[in-house]
């Protein structure tokens, strides 16, 4: 009865996990397929000759690389940003009662409720008036304060596991606050640290709307802005887009892998009874 | 070692009073208990007295020198919490050692006082270990040789043990008594449990509702609890509580015909409680003694026998004798007060004397 029970489970999850990746076999099938086969073999699972030929296009003959170095730019300015401020912003939540906390919650939730479409005509002026249009840094702004509110309620609920007594005993020992946050604290909220900075890395890279709207150079285009380049007006070059986005998951993956090892939980175990 | 005043000390969160007009002094090398019912308020004065919560007014002085708006790490006193806080992601060693660590002192000098420490506290081989993979006793040795290390001019213990096991509790409280005899340091205590309270204090001070109910050794809260309150919170089993009242020079039960005998009480006319402890009350022949009864129940422990009886208009009241016995439940008896340890209070829970 165990092992049909086991085996259920695992069937459920071998299902989940095909249904997950199917999308992204199918992208890297499109990839290595040649050009003249991507319609007589479009619904084959596998093509009948591989090539590599779409991704030297896109690596030698494309703006490819400079997308991708927007995008690692972009997205790394804000998640490196938007961390810094929503840690500090989930401790002082976490630990302090002050005057205004109430309303500056409510209003941080407010901001998460509008469809951002709203909003794009307004930031687009704000952004012109100040000079930023065509400029990497207008999208790390505009990023960086969509992202610090759900950033601070994340990390908030990261500061909000650790107890209190730890702050209180490293104070006991001699501590300043800052001292406490920094030699006790902070090493604790690693793992909380490497998720915020994961999920926003993640957000911004992929995020198209506002970069199709604030970018229309070339040379500052980000990559999912840069992977609409492969489509023109009469045609689409599938095999080429699909071999960039293949290789636009590597940063991701190469990301998820480092930080992995902080993202596994259990880490204040044994810090008090429970 | 250092010596404690607390001069007309109020702590309130909004209206409420948490802390009502305390005053106590602390003299120097003193294992002071403090002990009262969940909420009464013995917490957050410990907390008062470490730093980490604010001083409403009042003042709380350590060897004469103010200390109320020090920030914890200069008041020179170390905290061992209920949770024991140990930092998760320092092995032992560093977590006894963080203070020194903070002061910036050398390796050396940490690594022979927290070696002494643990030395004392048993915890040498323990001392490359991480705080998850030690047992609760162990992390409890822990966060008490952090403490150690320091070498504070007072301790402050937060409910250490009530996170362990019954027996664990019993031989680290024993720890804790040998620990002050050996380093004399002034130590402040709080527990809800009195049976801490009386093993390890020097002197006892019972809190409820924030307000010092009675301050003394154990023994005299135990044979003289100023007020019901006291005398209901320290001993256990508790002490029995009769309603009386005062008639014609002789007590009677306020809830049944019978008076009883007994000599003239201090303070008798005005009595409306009377309370003795349980070793207090002999089980007599039926007929005999003071009170008349039923017995409910008999708990034989080996070392003593607990018989609970229920007396007309006074209640269940319980007779504690050493040994077994051999009275069985369902058995009418009388019960014989002693005299000499009979505590009377007045209708506002005063002892009268």
């Amino acid at each position: 009865m165990k092992s049909i029970l086991t085996t259920g489970r695992y069937l459920a999850v071998l299902c989940y996990v095909l249904f997950a990746l199917f999308p992204l076999y199918w992208l890297l099938k499109i990839a290595i397929t040649p050009e003249k086969l991507i319609y007589t073999q479009g619904t084959a699972l596998w093509p009948s000759t591989l090539t590599f030929e779409n991704f030297r296009q896109v690596l030698f003959y494309s703006d490819f690389l400079v997308y991708f170095r927007n995008s690692v730019y972009v997205s790394l300015g804000t998640a490196a940003i938007t961390t810094v401020i929503a840690a500090a912003a989930g401790y002082a939540f976490s630990r302090f009662q002050f005057r205004g906390k109430t309303i500056v919650v409510i209003l941080l939730l407010i901001t998460q409720m509008f469809p951002l479409l709203m909003i794009i005509a307004p930031i687009y002026k704000i952004i012109a008036g100040l000079g930023l249009l065509n400029t990497l840094t207008s999208l790390i702004v505009v990023y960086t304060a969509f992202n610090i509110p759900f950033a601070t309620f994340l990390m908030q609920s990261f500061f909000d596991g650790i107890p209190k007594d730890l702050d209180e005993a490293a104070m006991m020992d001699g501590c300043t606050r800052l001292q406490a946050l920094r030699k006790v604290i902070l090493p604790l909220t690693l793992p909380g640290l490497a998720a915020t900075l994961g999920f926003i890395f993640t957000a911004a890279w992929s995020e198209l709307l506002f970069a199709l709207m604030l970018i229309n150079s070339n040379a500052s285009m980000t990559f999912p802005v840069g992977l609409l380049t492969f489509v023109s007006k009469f045609s689409v070059d599938w095999g080429q887009m699909m071999a960039a986005g293949v290789l636009a998951l590597v940063p991701s993956c190469l990301f998820f892998i480092f930080i992995q090892r902080y993202l596994v939980k259990g880490l204040t175990a044994g810090a008090v009874k429970g | 070692m250092a010596q404690i005043n607390i001069n007309h000390l109020y702590k309130r969160f909004g209206h409420e009073e948490v802390i009502k007009d305390i005053n106590l002094q602390f003299e120097e090398g003193e294992f002071i208990v403090l002990v009262g019912p969940s909420g009464c308020g013995k917490s957050t004065l410990l907390r008062m007295i470490a730093g980490l919560e604010s001083i409403s007014s009042g003042e709380i002085c350590m060897d004469g020198k103010r200390m109320n708006d020090l920030p914890p790490r200069a008041r020179d006193i170390a905290m061992v919490f209920q949770s024991y806080a140990l930092y998760p992601h320092m092995d032992v060693a560093r977590n006894m050692g963080f203070s020194m660590e903070i002061q910036g002192k050398d390796n050396e000098a940490r690594q022979t006082e927290v070696d002494e420490a643990a030395g004392i506290l048993g915890l040498k081989k323990l001392l490359a270990r991480l705080p998850r993979a030690l047992s609760g006793g162990q992390r409890q040795r822990v966060a008490m040789g952090r403490a150690m290390v320091r070498d504070p001019s007072a301790f402050l213990f937060d409910e250490p043990l009530s996170n362990l096991d019954a027996a664990l509790r019993v031989e680290m409280r024993l720890e804790i008594a040998k620990l002050h005899k050996r380093l004399g340091s002034t130590m402040v205590y709080v527990t809800h449990d009195q049976v801490e309270a009386l093993t390890l204090a020097d002197r006892i001070v019972v809190l409820d509702h924030g307000i010092v109910q009675q301050i003394g050794t154990p023994m005299e809260l135990y044979e003289t609890p100023a007020n019901l309150f006291v005398a209901r919170f320290i001993g256990s089993p508790t002490m029995n509580l009769i309603d009386v009242h005062a008639q014609q020079g002789q007590l009677s039960i306020t809830h049944a015909q019978n008076t009883i005998d007994l000599p003239e009480l201090p303070g008798q006319s005005s009595a409306r409680h009377l309370g003795i402890r349980p070793e207090h009350v002999q089980p007599v022949a039926s007929g005999e003694g003071h009170l008349q009864g039923t017995v409910e129940v008999v708990e034989r422990l080996g070392s003593d026998s607990f018989i609970y009886v229920q007396v007309e208009g006074a209640g269940q009241l319980l007779a504690r004798c050493s040994g077994n016995t051999a009275i069985q439940a369902d058995q009418s008896i009388g019960l014989s007060l002693d005299p000499s340890h009979l505590h009377v209070f007045d209708a506002e829970g005063q002892a009268l004397a």
